[in-house]
């Protein structure tokens, strides 16, 4: 298998007299290039020595990106016509030929790139099953502060998500979303980011939300969809938001998050921002068209966005074998342009070092960032999902008490002394008594009021949804037995204006804008 | 067909005095001739150079200098981080615009014709109209999504759609449908200017027509408001309501029927979504007959819509049936003949408004 690397320098050209169709043998080196078929017909291939620096593709200046243009500006390069034949800086010509598309080098055999690796993409780890450091392992310090931190945010996610679904069960609340499994992925890379990243989720990383310092009881609030909810009780349990985390609310729809993130990291590379954009998705979100627009934008506009893909192995009940045939995610990342790497999503130090650099990449370097965290969806997709329809009851055991992110990081903080039985005990009971004191309380409380339902649709409520809210408040307070008894009915408040019947008056940033029907 | 239009404009723009508005104003009365393709440019410019936040979003809107010529110039001045060329992905730079408003820019996203937007719907629908009122407030969205809309000429069924109705049922979006240069130039500076999410439909055919703008028009500061049409010709017998091209349409049927004794009254809609019920209604109070002109698809369309909204609020002041011109329920032809056949044409509306006051036989 051979890619292109877009700023790569050497240029290796692979040995392909022996090989056949369909099967190409690698050199051990890590940059190769991609070649075309030749025009003329020379029988022998183009071997390049190492130090041969081909010019960029499609880009005739290879360091007009660091000379302060705009990246756009490479375009008004490269519609010009090139050269006929680009010459190499040992002074050879032929077999390279300077396309529009970019700089291709011939090749007289027939070459298919093979659809499946030699060797699979590697996986990055530092912590081996038992929670010890693997020796050698390349990895970005976490003071003990930090660890203490992320574990215990890492055990209080796992009690919320049990308490939570057990509400659901007892039918307290309607609906909601596990993130068993993948603790480690929710809290590591939360860590490794700051609070000014702005973060663009899928659904299963309330982790984040909760390393940030969204409280308990705003977790249960949403849940209840209470008055207290700061998303006034518009949105399905677990579709957390919150502008003051930099947490974008969550949308059922999947993946469409993923180009919003490069739109957001655009803008604050336009803000001159010290900051990126991150967002998460599933293995099944990457086969959605927007995963592949985003990728490709992020590459094209240069954006520091970074995309956490969770590899858990299934999209409800598809697998992974049913929902691509690529070697996983972080591969594609290649094809866009995109600097990729995959990781043990269950290992959180590996996680945190992971993210830590992307950030530093994505934001020193401009660019986006791919992270592909392997991982196991140990609940159900979600309370509407059995599971065990799909797959075996055997299989979530194990990866819930053998492969759990959990233990694995207690283990490493116990062996450093950070941590022992009776800070671990006091903890799980302590997060379980919050919680459930937070349920009663978010559970007891009102609900959200009447405006509530027509406010947010545009920035100034409309006159006709005024009227409307005026008229349910009326049928409410006539026939009060139709209605449930916990909706409060108070009379709208001023800070949305006055409805006069001849003249709206909207106070609008402080101005006061009257329009006269 | 567009020369006697525009010839048509022409004549009529010199018999009438313009609206009350230019009349209160000390400006000059002989007013610049503009196209509406200048109109659009105009605003677009203007509207860039006041905000920095304002940005171009589109295949082809930079160095092509957009598809219809509509973002000419932009580029050059104000640079590839203001004016983006995108890949072929609608879904993709739309999500992308919608990512960069949530952050607080401003994007103008430009659709090659709103046939393509169907590739990206989800995100103007569910992640632009609805992020306000999803995010309690949290998330606007002050996003313009703009381009042609509804049939051009020989350009076949996926080309020419008419998707006023389809976004003007979307609570979240505001849907607008500039008919003249001033049109143009107000509602998209009013839309660029708003914090909601914008759908602004415009007509290709349009493009080339020009239309006299007063100075008041041409004043970087003029802005129409979003959700009040606008009583282009002034009649007390039948009430003819359109948007876009079919305002024009509709102008020349009320010349034609002026012969005949039948004074009608044009509504240029220039906002469906929210509709001008109250403007609509009282001219349906006054003249008690209406007629609705769209050249879309006629169920669930606009013109079902308005009438709708009329028999709710004004049913005792109807003298007859309520009139629906539409394009044919079909997929648009090609062939010339048969596409004239699947568009209303002037006679139609002409035959309608007659039949609203009972001058024909069915």
């Amino acid at each position: 298998m051979a890619f292109c690397s877009r700023n790569s320098r050497n240029i290796i050209i692979i040995n392909l007299l022996k090989s056949k169709v369909g099967s190409s043998r690698l050199m051990k080196l890590s940059r190769v290039c991609c070649y075309g078929t030749c025009l003329n017909s020379t029988n022998h291939c183009r071997f390049l020595p190492s130090t041969t620096t081909l010019p960029q593709l499609g880009n005739p200046d290879p360091n007009s990106h660091k000379k302060g243009h705009s990246p756009c500006s490479q375009r008004f390069q490269s519609t010009k016509s090139g050269q006929q034949f680009a010459s190499l800086p040992n002074g050879e010509h032929s077999q390279v030929l300077d396309f529009p598309g970019g700089n291709v080098v011939f090749s007289p055999e027939m070459q298919f790139l093979s659809e499946s690796p030699n060797v699979y993409n590697p996986c990055y780890r530092v912590l081996d099953d038992n929670g010890q450091l693997i020796s050698n392992s390349v990895f970005v310090q976490v003071s003990e502060e930090i660890a203490v931190k992320m574990y215990s945010n890492m055990a209080t996610l796992q009690i919320l998500d049990t308490i939570f679904y057990e509400a659901q069960r007892q039918g307290r609340i309607s609906f909601y979303v596990t993130t068993i499994g993948e603790e480690a992925i929710n809290i590591a890379s939360a860590a490794a980011l700051t609070s000014d990243d702005v973060v663009f989720p899928q659904y299963r990383e309330p982790g984040v939300l909760l390393w940030r310092g969204f409280t308990l009881q705003e977790f249960a609030n949403q849940c209840f969809g209470n008055k207290a909810d700061n998303g006034k009780g518009r949105q399905m349990p677990a579709h957390y938001g919150s502008n003051k985390h930099n947490y974008f609310t969550i949308s059922s729809t999947i993946a469409t998050q993923i180009p919003h993130a490069v739109g957001a990291a655009y803008s604050l590379k336009m803000d001159k921002k010290d900051a990126c954009a991150v967002t998460y998705f599933g293995d099944g979100g990457t086969s959605e068209g927007d995963f592949h627009a985003a990728l490709n934008f992020a590459a094209v506009t240069e954006s520091p966005v970074i995309f956490i893909c969770r590899n858990n192995g299934w999209a409800i009940s598809t697998p992974t074998s049913d929902q691509f045939r690529s070697d996983g995610i972080a591969v594609r990342g290649q094809a866009y342009g995109v600097r990729s790497i995959r990781v043990d999503g269950n290992d959180a130090l590996a996680m945190y070092s992971a993210v830590h650099t992307a950030r530093e990449m994505a934001v020193n370097e401009h660019r986006p960032i791919l992270i592909e965290a392997v991982t196991y969806r140990v609940g159900h997709h979600s309370t509407s999902d059995d599971s065990t329809k799909y797959r075996s009851a055997d299989e979530i055991e194990w990866w819930r008490m053998a492969r759990d992110p959990v233990t694995r990081f207690r283990k490493w903080i116990e062996t450093n002394g950070w941590w022992g039985s009776e800070a671990e005990s006091q903890l799980r009971s302590s997060i379980r008594n919050q919680l459930l004191q937070a349920i009663q309380i978010a559970e007891r409380a009102e609900k959200p009021p009447v405006k509530d339902l027509f406010r947010d649709v545009y920035n100034n409520i409309p006159s006709h949804l005024r009227e409307q809210e005026k008229l349910v408040r009326e049928t409410i307070n006539k026939h009060p037995k139709d209605y449930p008894a916990d909706v409060p009915v108070d009379v709208a408040v001023k800070d949305d204006g006055v409805s006069v019947y001849d003249v709206d008056v909207i106070v609008h940033d402080d101005d006061l804008i009257i329009h006269v029907r | 067909m567009l020369g006697i239009v525009r010839q048509k404009m022409l004549e009529r723009s010199s018999k009438k005095i313009r609206p009350a508005v230019s009349m209160l104003r000390s400006y000059s009365s002989a007013a610049k001739q503009m196209t509406v393709r200048e109109a659009l440019n105009s605003a677009l410019h203007e509207e860039m150079s006041a905000d920095s936040k304002v940005f171009l979003i589109g295949e082809e809107v930079g160095e092509y200098q957009g598809a219809y010529k509509i973002t000419k110039g932009l580029l050059d001045k104000y640079g590839p981080d203001r004016v983006l060329d995108t890949p072929i992905t609608e879904a993709g730079f739309t999500g992308i615009a919608v990512g960069a408003a949530y952050y607080g820019l401003k994007p103008v996203v430009e659709f090659m014709t709103f046939n393509f937007s169907m590739q990206a719907i989800d995100h103007i629908i569910n992640s632009a109209a609805k992020s306000n009122y999803m995010s309690a407030g949290k998330i606007s969205v002050p996003i313009v999504f703009r381009g042609p809309n509804g049939a051009a000429a020989g350009v076949g069924a996926q080309h020419s759609q008419c998707y006023a109705a389809w976004y003007a049922a979307c609570p979240g979006l505001k849907v607008l449908t500039p008919y003249n240069s001033e049109d143009a130039r107000g509602l998209l500076k009013a839309a660029i200017r708003d914090p909601d999410p914008v759908v602004f439909l415009e007509n290709e055919l349009l493009y080339g027509e020009s239309f006299p703008t007063s100075d008041e028009v041409l004043d970087s500061s003029f802005c129409l408001p979003i959700g009040k049409a606008k009583i282009e010709r002034k009649g007390k017998h039948v009430t003819i309501a359109a948007y876009s091209k079919m305002v024009g349409y509709s102008l020349q049927a009320a010349e034609i029927l002026e012969k005949d004794g039948i004074d009608a009254e044009v509504i240029n809609l220039r906002s469906i979504r929210p509709l001008d019920r109250s403007t609509i209604n009282d001219s349906v109070r006054k003249t008690n007959r209406l007629v609705t002109v769209e050249e879309a698809f006629p169920q669930h369309g606009v013109g079902a819509e308005i009438c709708a909204c009329v028999v709710e609020e004004s049913f005792a002041y109807l003298d007859a049936p309520v009139e629906r011109i539409a394009g044919a329920d079909v997929p648009m032809p090609y062939a010339a003949n048969l596409e004239r056949m699947a568009l209303p044409q002037v006679g139609d509306i002409v035959r309608a408004a007659k039949r609203a006051c009972y001058r024909s036989v069915p």
